[in-house]
């Protein structure tokens, strides 16, 4: 998703002279007490297909829903392309929306749910039914036109519910967790098919979804919300790898968090976490001061398992294996410290599984380099 | 297990043949004879003790005469014409009132709906008879009504409504009206609202949104709240007889009067015959519409 047609990486984000399609200034939305956005600020920018993440009640779906129309802020100010929203009702908005339900009217057939925005236009009737049917066929729908949405699967739903709202060919298309009801495999081919629509399509993509892997499969840009809060806005390679907070790192992927006390030690920092282990070295982004308490947030596949005492590593603990989860690919490894702790550890399984090298009760050495944990300021 | 299955399917069906059937066949029966000065009101009787001789004679006797006397009389048709034309009118009349009802239950506060709901079903815990009373208290020429809009000095005389066809109007459009209410409620109660909000994005105002979501997906309440209304006013008799006048022409008041003034029990069961006849019609339509909602909510 990060390489656009010419080959040229797609960053828009990070180009100055780049106006942003949306920008949330200083927004503010509360039910009654409740305060579902606080003090929002954000830019989205035009091709992104930009996904918001978070667990259920985190603001998401608000800031979609304000998006859309359907909410408008306490405070703030919404732009789209440079103007401000606040007054234009959802059905003037150049923004269409895939609910989480799909929506699809029952009692038009698939044909009619696609035209529906389109003769709202009033719309020429040839140039409508061309519409129609490219939509139609970007979906794989053509043979289904004349069906009414109960004679179709779930699958085939959520397809004709992506082609009525990219009917109207909208600046901005919001899809509110589109592949929640579909199950894990259709997910995963799904997920691949809306990116190639919107690369085709070239329509800017805000997805919310609570599905981390989705987040990361489909969008350039993913921000993490908690709270009516961003946590983090960056491109999923960057989210995963270097998180900026403890919140973050366990919200994305697996991962250990050891927690301790910071020693600065130049670029690195060290960590030291219990008594009669020597301090962890790892990275850290933000300066940490000496003695302050922090987390090493480090992934479970950086972790390397040994029989024999490495000597190359700068983090070397020594356990037992508790439990092994054997997932095909991979497996993970539960491996609990002499001081009780339990470090996950992934091994990729490029071995058939009878010939693996431990198992339970077994003494193993874990290590990981000075690069592969990050050290957070808690 | 057969037996067990016998009788499951047999109770209803007992019960239709015991309370429609057989009932319905003694009125067919009754508006085939001619009128007596006897107990029963009519001859013949059948008398099986007479053997195979008696019930052909009994046979013989039978005929449509009743029927086609109501052919003769003006007074029939014409009492079926107006009272399909206010069966007809006051379906339209609690419409136009109950779908906003029932829209506005629909859109009101979760927590309030079983409250409201409630307020529509209210009424039945009166007797009918007497709500209908109630009326005429309230219609008369010195009634609540007449007393209060000269009270407050917007008329002057007072109004006549009582024993016109305008009180037989209110009278059945606030009694019939919870049957209109509900079915509509219940249609626009399940529906989803993201399909306003769907229209709405696609471009829909809210009054369009109303129109092309709203309207259509309430179709099959206002179907079956139309029947509910129609079918049982086209035989009312109640209503028209304590708040009509003369006038006001229904079948049902002619068949209570032909039944218990001129105690004509013959013709007033052909008159029921034919009504049922009418009726089945509508009743048909409305078995359709019920049918097609459920193949609709599959």
């Amino acid at each position: 998703m990060n390489q656009d047609t010419s080959g040229k990486e797609f960053a828009p984000w990070n180009d100055a002279s780049e106006k942003p399609l949306i920008t949330f200034k200083n927004v503010t939305k509360k039910f009654g007490e409740f305060v579902a956005i606080s003090d929002l600020n954000l830019d989205i920018y035009a091709r992104e297909f930009f996904a918001l993440l978070g667990p259920s009640g985190c603001g998401k779906t608000t800031l979609m829903r304000m998006l859309a129309g359907f909410e408008a802020p306490t405070s703030g100010v919404i732009e789209l392309a440079g103007q401000d929203i606040a007054a234009i009702p959802p059905n003037k908005r150049e923004v269409n929306m895939m609910f989480q339900s799909y929506a699809l009217f029952p009692h038009l057939n698939i044909w009619d749910n696609i035209a529906f925005g389109l003769r709202r236009e009033k719309m020429p009737k040839d140039q409508m039914e061309a519409r129609v049917e490219e939509m139609l066929r970007l979906t794989k729908m053509e043979k289904f036109a004349r069906r009414k949405p109960h004679q179709v699967s779930g699958g085939q739903r959520q397809r004709v519910a992506l082609a009525r709202s990219l009917a109207k060919a909208p600046k901005l298309l919001l899809l509110d967790e589109p592949l929640g009801a579909l199950d894990a495999k259709l997910r995963q081919d799904t997920q691949f098919e809306l990116m190639d629509i919107q690369e085709s399509t070239g329509t800017t993509f805000v997805i919310v979804t609570h599905d981390q892997e989705e987040a990361m499969t489909v969008a350039s840009r993913v921000a993490v919300m908690d709270h009516g809060k961003l946590v983090q806005v960056d491109t999923p390679d960057v989210i995963y790898e270097t998180p900026n907070s403890v919140y973050v790192a366990d919200f994305i992927g697996d991962v250990n968090i050891i927690e301790g006390t910071a020693e600065a030690n130049g670029d690195s920092v060290a960590l030291t976490w219990t008594e009669g282990q020597p301090a962890l070295i790892g990275s850290a982004n933000q300066p940490i001061a000496k003695g302050a308490s922090a987390a090493m947030a480090i992934r479970p596949e950086k972790i390397a398992i040994s029989s024999e005492k490495p000597t190359d590593r700068t983090n070397v603990l020594q356990g037992k294996v508790l439990d092994i989860a054997y997932l095909g690919n991979i497996s993970t490894y539960h491996v609990q410290l002499d001081n009780g702790t339990v470090i996950k550890a992934q091994i990729a399984n490029t071995r058939r599984i009878a010939r693996r090298n431990f198992t339970w009760e077994d003494p193993v050495w874990l290590s990981w380099t000075d690069t592969a944990g990050i050290v957070l300021a808690v | 297990m057969k037996l067990r299955r016998l009788t499951l399917i047999g109770i209803p069906y007992f019960w239709l043949l015991a309370l429609f059937l057989i009932p319905f066949g003694i009125v067919l029966k009754i508006s085939l004879s001619d009128i007596a000065l006897a107990i029963p009101p009519y001859t013949p009787t059948l008398d099986i003790s007479g053997g195979w001789q008696a019930v052909r004679d009994f046979l013989s006797e039978l005929d449509f005469e009743n029927f086609e006397f109501l052919t003769t009389d003006d007074l029939y048709w014409k009492a079926y014409l107006s009272s399909l034309k206010i069966a007809a009118i006051s379906t339209l009349l609690a419409l136009l009132l109950g779908f906003p009802m029932a829209y506005g239950m629909a859109k009101a506060r979760e927590d309030w709906r079983p409250t409201l709901m409630m307020l529509v079903i209210l009424p039945f815990w009166t007797s009918f008879l007497i709500r209908v009373y109630a009326w005429v208290g309230i219609l008369s020429t010195e009634g609540y009504l007449n007393q209060f809009l000269m009270g407050i000095g917007i008329i002057g005389d007072p109004l006549v409504i009582l024993n016109t066809s305008t009180a037989v109007y209110i009278g059945i459009v606030y009694t019939y009206l919870p049957f209109m209410i509900l079915p509509i409620y219940a249609t626009l109660e399940r529906l989803d609202e993201s399909l306003i909000e769907a229209a709405e994005d696609l471009g829909c105002s809210r009054i369009s949104a109303f129109w092309l979501v709203t309207v259509p997906l309430s179709k099959y309440g206002v179907i079956a709240g139309c029947f509910l209304v129609f079918i049982p006013v086209i035989g009312e008799f109640v209503i028209p007889a304590l708040l009509g006048g003369s006038k006001t022409l229904m079948i049902g008041k002619v068949l209570w009067e032909e039944f218990f003034s001129n105690r004509d029990w013959p013709v007033a069961s052909a008159v029921a015959i034919i009504l049922l006849l009418v009726l089945i019609f509508p009743i048909v339509l409305f078995q359709r519409n019920e049918q097609k909602q459920r193949e609709a909510e599959q």
